[in-house]
């Protein structure tokens, strides 16, 4: 991993695979959708709602492995000095609200054929939304600390503390809907998936994990310029 | 370091007692929730009775919130903490005394008087030790994420903002389990067991907390 730290070389491998990775998510997708649109069958229950569920649920699959990511990039950025890890961590976390904000968004649009009604209490629902606070909150911070490496080490401290405490709120969350009401929004389509659908789910799984890690390449191309910009800049600056 | 730990808590506690802690603020925050609360939704004493115990525990959680920015800045920017990481105390130990220091003079009092004022908004007289013990607990809780918050925004001009969203979502927990062990007085359970498990967040944050708090510190320091 360690090969990779140098921006230049990172720069070079990431600018070979982008084109590779952008088809990619692009023929993923055009089949994911084909199959979800097209192909795919109306749930028995919910008609032709349940296509929403191909966009929703690796949305939220997807906004949950980008948090793990941001952790984890964030402990990589503590423990080794990664010079890339704490970049990484900062440009996957607007991908990754963008994420969970589509999967909140799609979700409410789903809920209201559904279940009648935009929004629920629910304990996956709630816990999505804390998910977004979490996710603004880191965002939060690059914004509002000016000097890069500060900003870097605040950021770290705050992923770090929010990756270790969220399944305490998570559980939480769940403890306290059960409390006051059972869990009996979340019956979609009897306990299996049909294979119809199933195939169909997992590609676009697949196609949206694929676009997270696309953007987080570009996102992270950008932010190395952006910080060979400022070099440059202050360099300038001392050479008058 | 016992004694220079003794030291800085008399220290801060005198600081809180003297310059206004935000105890005063914290409390007529409370107050002002106690006040408009029937205000807005009605004097109904049956629907006053279910929110009671809810409502105190939000003010509580706010008001908390309310004094995090105190609890570090102004030793940040006069050069205090700077000499307290001098000295043979690990810093992690000047973070935790600090907080100890913010529970006792802001935290404690504001758990010990919100239950008597849920009295006001209709809560079950029978409800109000269980309330109480909830509230002292959780309060430690509260005034360690408290810490957290204001630690990582000790640097900046304006952390007030800032700490609501980074520290509203980690008080979620001590919110639910908070508010069921009294919810639960009224049902067939006891309340043990959220109590316990009350206990156990505050002891995670206990861990979590001083640790946090002195990184970043040391961020803001160097």
């Amino acid at each position: 991993m360690q090969k990779f730290a140098n921006p230049t070389v990172f720069l070079k491998l990431a600018n070979a695979l982008l084109p590779f990775m952008w088809l990619a998510v692009f023929v993923l997708f055009a089949c994911g959708l084909y199959g979800a649109l097209i192909t795919s069958p109306a749930d028995y229950q919910q008609g032709e709602t349940v296509r929403i569920m191909y966009l929703h649920v690796p949305a939220a699959w997807v906004a949950m492995m980008a948090y793990g990511f941001m952790a984890f990039a964030s402990a990589i950025a503590l423990i080794f000095r990664h010079p890339l890890a704490d970049a990484a961590a900062k440009s996957a976390a607007p991908v990754g609200a963008v994420f969970c904000f589509l999967a909140l968004a799609t979700g409410s649009i789903w809920g209201k054929p559904m279940w009648g009604t935009w929004w629920v209490w629910d304990a996956r629902l709630t816990s999505m939304f804390i998910l977004m606070l979490l996710y603004l909150g880191y965002i939060a911070i690059w914004q509002a600390i000016e000097e890069p490496h500060l900003a870097a080490t605040i950021a770290r401290i705050v992923a770090l503390v929010g990756s270790v405490i969220l399944p305490i709120i998570k559980f939480s969350v769940e403890w306290w809907n059960t409390l006051h009401q059972p869990a009996s929004v979340f019956k979609m389509g009897g306990p299996t998936i049909d294979k119809s659908m199933l195939w169909v789910l997992l590609v676009m799984a697949l196609a949206s994990t694929l676009l997270f890690f696309t953007l987080l390449m570009v996102s992270l191309r950008s932010e190395i310029a952006a910080r060979k910009l400022r070099q440059n800049r202050l360099q300038a600056i001392r050479s008058n | 370091m016992g004694v220079a730990l003794k030291a800085l808590l008399w220290r801060d506690i005198a600081l809180a007692r003297k310059g206004g802690g935000g105890l005063g603020a914290a409390l007529s925050f409370i107050l002002a929730v106690v006040v408009l609360v029937p205000l807005s939704i009605g004097p109904d004493l049956n629907l006053l009775a279910r929110l009671a115990a809810g409502l105190m525990w939000l003010s509580l959680l706010l008001a908390v919130l309310l004094t995090a920015d105190r609890i570090f800045q102004q030793d940040l920017e006069d050069g205090t903490l700077d000499v307290m990481t001098m000295s043979a105390v690990p810093f992690e130990l000047v973070a935790l005394v600090k907080t100890i220091a913010h529970w006792l003079t802001v935290s404690l009092p504001l758990a010990l008087i919100a239950p008597p004022l849920g009295l006001m908004l209709n809560l079950d007289v029978a409800a109000l030790p269980v309330l109480w013990l909830a509230m002292v607990t959780g309060s430690f809780a509260l005034s360690l994420l408290a810490a957290l918050g204001g630690a990582i925004t000790a640097g900046l001009r304006r952390g007030g903002l800032l700490i609501s969203i980074l520290i509203l979502p980690l008080y979620i927990p001590v919110l639910i389990f908070g508010v069921s062990a009294t919810s639960m007085m009224m049902g067939p359970q006891s309340a043990v067991p959220s109590l316990l498990i009350l206990l156990a967040i505050t002891l995670v944050c206990l861990v979590i907390s001083p640790l946090a708090c002195a990184a970043a510190l040391r961020a803001y320091l160097r």
